[in-house]
């Protein structure tokens, strides 16, 4: 049988998903945590608490401020430390509750049982309600705002719900693990989902590396109606909502549209997990499974980690220490995370992931003269032109990269990838592209 | 004669004469009044086209020295590499009475040098600033210092500033900068400052724009301003130049009368100047802590 994918552009960066076969265990609480108010696209959440306050898990410590922020809820139970910056992932300093560890008592409203709740009890408009005072974010990495994306604008309306089960990252295990060990919870927290957007069909599109999940997921979704699982090839970037949109129904996003305006929500898999706890066991967002890999680590591991908790607790429960030839850390997956230069930075609703790298695979080689070899063109997934990008960009030729569409680019990095001069293609498109959208930004508001 | 070039040249001749027709009266149609002052004034003009004075190139700040001198005040306007001495040339030509101004030079307000804030990780990516700082803190973890990757010498037009490559760190030559701010736009961190360059070229600056609590920015470098305002204590009450706000002091250079008695408290030797400061009285003691902190 012949797997659907996207046609334009995309790579197949060498998979190394060692941690694929480790069940998720959790990490133990440290004595201390620090939850940042920045974790989700959009607004920081304001903070509710003061130094002293108690605060049990799942109680409110920030809520959302603007249309698209989220509300973000204690991952522990203890005393509020204090109010003060944290570096997180990006070595800035942000505004972040930090959170003295007593005991772990939870809020009494949340039900910790294990059993599989069916039935959907509340409307749509309580579903999205419920889903925005849990503070869920979309688990794939960006982090937007769930809510948001179930809010439809005037005359919108949506056919088909797609599930994003691709996790085209390489190294990263984290909702395959969720995929293989939650099922059910995933297909009821679809269900859900469903009810919230009016649809009536729902598509799992799961790349074909991951044959136990696709077996799973299909034999059960017989029992949930509507629900169709889609093997898929394996391609880089196929994890981006318009990729996968056109990979699963062929249908393509226009320039500056959003998949809404093809009939489309697309959500990952690991928040219809976050849904299904938020609206049947009324969870807030508290915690997240994060793998944990690298080459030279002598295993890596899946771990239900709180938010909050630092990520080298990871490497404590692991037994491992950074190895001694690390070259770069990273948070997220090798092509869209973000290197950062200590471990000491806490795990966010959008951490996916830390991969570690030796200095051999993470050395960037020199740069050479582009060689006009257009691969950056064949392998770009909206069909830009990457070289001329670059050119334009490092160029600070802001208007002519508005024509270029640089807004388009959805910074996957295939560009840079495939490079053979390793010129640094998306950093200056990147740069270009923040430009432009200022610019177009600063229009909009005269 | 061959008729044929005859024939051309006549031609040529009744194309000739249609065109000029034409021009002549399409040159009468849409005939642009200038004033002729505003070339006159670009003439006296530097011609750098620096845009420091805020206008587009030296015509475009000609134009609007032309239509403030239309309207009786040509005051807060300046022209940066000119100096005193183009303005009142131009005051002259248009019969206006200038202000003259202090003169100014940038600042580099950041002392990380690679031994004082050394670095923590390798950076191999594109080597400009702007890129370099929203994607990370810097080498030197720092989220305030400076990268050391450049942007404001290449933004220079006078080449006034260059990196040195001992301290990682760019060094302003006050006799080349003309204060026009391109700089200043270029750093990503807001690091360089224009400063007036103080009677006698004596001026003192806090060389940090760190605004976290003390132990945080210690952990990166060694002579960051722990906002400790022992600075602030000593500064004399005639001049009353610093301020403090966000853990960070500010000498305000109009007031600062340049006594240098900040320069010897200031526990990170955070404070840098351009004159040999003060030798302080109880010697040995200061020196000690010093090298404590450090």
């Amino acid at each position: 049988m012949k797997l659907k994918t996207f046609k334009l552009g995309g790579v197949h960066p060498p998979e190394n998903k060692m941690t694929a076969d480790i069940p998720v265990v959790p990490v133990d609480i440290p004595k201390r945590v620090s939850v940042t108010m920045s974790q989700h696209l959009g607004v920081p959440a304001v903070p509710k608490v003061e130094k002293g306050d108690k605060v049990k898990v799942g109680t409110l410590i920030g809520e959302a401020k603007g249309f698209i922020s989220a509300n973000i809820h204690s991952p522990v139970s203890g005393t509020v430390f204090k109010v003060d910056g944290v570096t997180d992932a990006t070595g800035y300093r942000k505004n972040a509750v930090i959170i003295n560890v007593e005991g772990d008592e939870w809020e009494a409203k949340i039900d910790k049982s294990e059993t599989l709740v069916k039935e959907i009890k509340l409307s749509p408009e309580e579903i999205i309600q419920r889903i925005k005072d849990s503070g869920i974010v979309g688990m794939g990495g960006a982090a937007f705002p769930t809510h948001v994306k179930y809010m439809f604008p005037d005359g919108k309306t949506a056919d088909t719900l797609v599930i994003n089960g691709v996790e085209c990252e390489p190294y990263l295990t984290s909702d395959h693990r969720v995929m293989l060990e939650r099922p059910d919870e995933i297909l009821v927290g679809i269900s859900i989902m469903m009810k919230a957007g009016k649809v009536e069909r729902a598509m799992i599109g799961i790349e074909s590396n991951k044959p136990d999940a696709i077996k799973i997921l299909s034999e059960k979704a017989k029992d949930y109606p509507g629900i169709e699982v889609v093997p898929l090839k394996v391609q880089y970037p196929q994890g981006a909502e318009k990729q996968l949109i056109k990979s699963l129904l062929n249908r393509e996003i226009p320039s500056g549209k959003l998949p809404l305006d093809v009939g489309c929500i697309v959500n990952n898999i690991g928040t219809a997990f976050a849904i299904y706890e938020a609206v049947q066991k009324n969870k807030p967002l508290i915690e997240r499974v994060v793998t944990l890999t690298g080459k030279d680590l002598k295993k890596g591991g899946n771990f239900l980690v709180r938010i909050g908790i630092p990520a080298k607790n990871l490497l404590e429960k692991l037994g491992a220490e950074i190895p001694e030839n690390t070259g770069k850390m990273i948070s997220g997956g090798p092509m869209m995370g973000k290197a950062v230069n200590h471990l000491d930075i806490p795990v966010t609703k959008g951490t996916s992931g830390i991969v570690i790298m030796s200095e051999d695979e993470s050395k960037r080689d020199s740069i050479q003269n582009c060689i006009r070899c257009s691969k950056c063109v064949s392998v770009c997934p909206m069909g830009l032109e990457p070289y001329l990008l670059e050119k334009l960009a490092e160029k600070d030729m802001f208007e002519e990269c508005e024509k270029e569409d640089i807004v388009d680019c959805i910074e996957c990095g295939s560009c840079s990838y495939t490079c053979p001069s390793s010129r640094h293609l998306l950093d200056h498109i990147r740069y270009g592209k923040q430009n432009v959208m200022r610019i177009m930004r600063e229009r909009r508001q005269q | 004669m061959n008729p044929v070039i005859l024939y051309s040249v006549g031609a040529l001749a009744l194309i000739a004469a249609g065109a000029a027709v034409i021009l002549f009266f399409v040159a009468k149609k849409f005939k642009v009044d200038e004033d002729p002052r505003i070339g006159d004034v670009t003439e006296i003009l530097p011609g750098a086209n620096c845009g420091g004075c805020g206008f587009p190139g030296c015509s475009g700040f000609a134009s609007a020295l032309v239509k403030g001198a239309d309207n009786g005040d040509i005051s807060g306007l300046a022209c940066p590499p000119g100096g005193n001495e183009t303005m009142a040339a131009v005051g002259e030509f248009l019969g206006m009475t200038v202000e003259e101004s202090a003169p100014t030079t940038a600042v580099v307000r950041c002392n990380g040098t690679k031994t004082k804030a050394p670095s923590k990780l390798t950076y191999e990516g594109p080597q400009k600033c702007a890129i370099a700082h929203t994607l990370f803190s810097g080498e030197n973890s720092c989220p305030h210092g400076c990268l050391g990757l450049g942007d404001c010498v290449d933004a220079c037009d006078f080449e006034a500033i260059y990196m040195d490559e001992e301290t990682g760190l760019p060094v302003v030559i006050p006799d080349k900068c003309t204060s026009c701010g391109a700089c200043v736009k270029a750093c990503p961190r807001d690091i360089i400052e224009i400063r007036p360059r103080g009677r006698k070229d004596r001026r003192v600056w806090v060389a940090c724009m760190n605004e976290e609590k003390g132990p945080i920015p210690m952990k990166n470098c060694k002579v960051t301003c722990i906002g400790c305002a022992k600075c602030f204590d000593v500064c004399p009450p005639v001049a009353s130049a610093i301020t403090m706000a966000n853990n960070l002091a500010f000498i305000d250079g109009d007031k600062c009368i340049a006594c240098g008695k900040c320069i010897v408290v200031c526990p990170t030797t955070a404070i840098l100047s351009t004159f040999e400061p003060p030798k302080p009285k109880p010697k040995p003691e200061e020196k000690e802590s010093a090298e404590v902190t450090k």
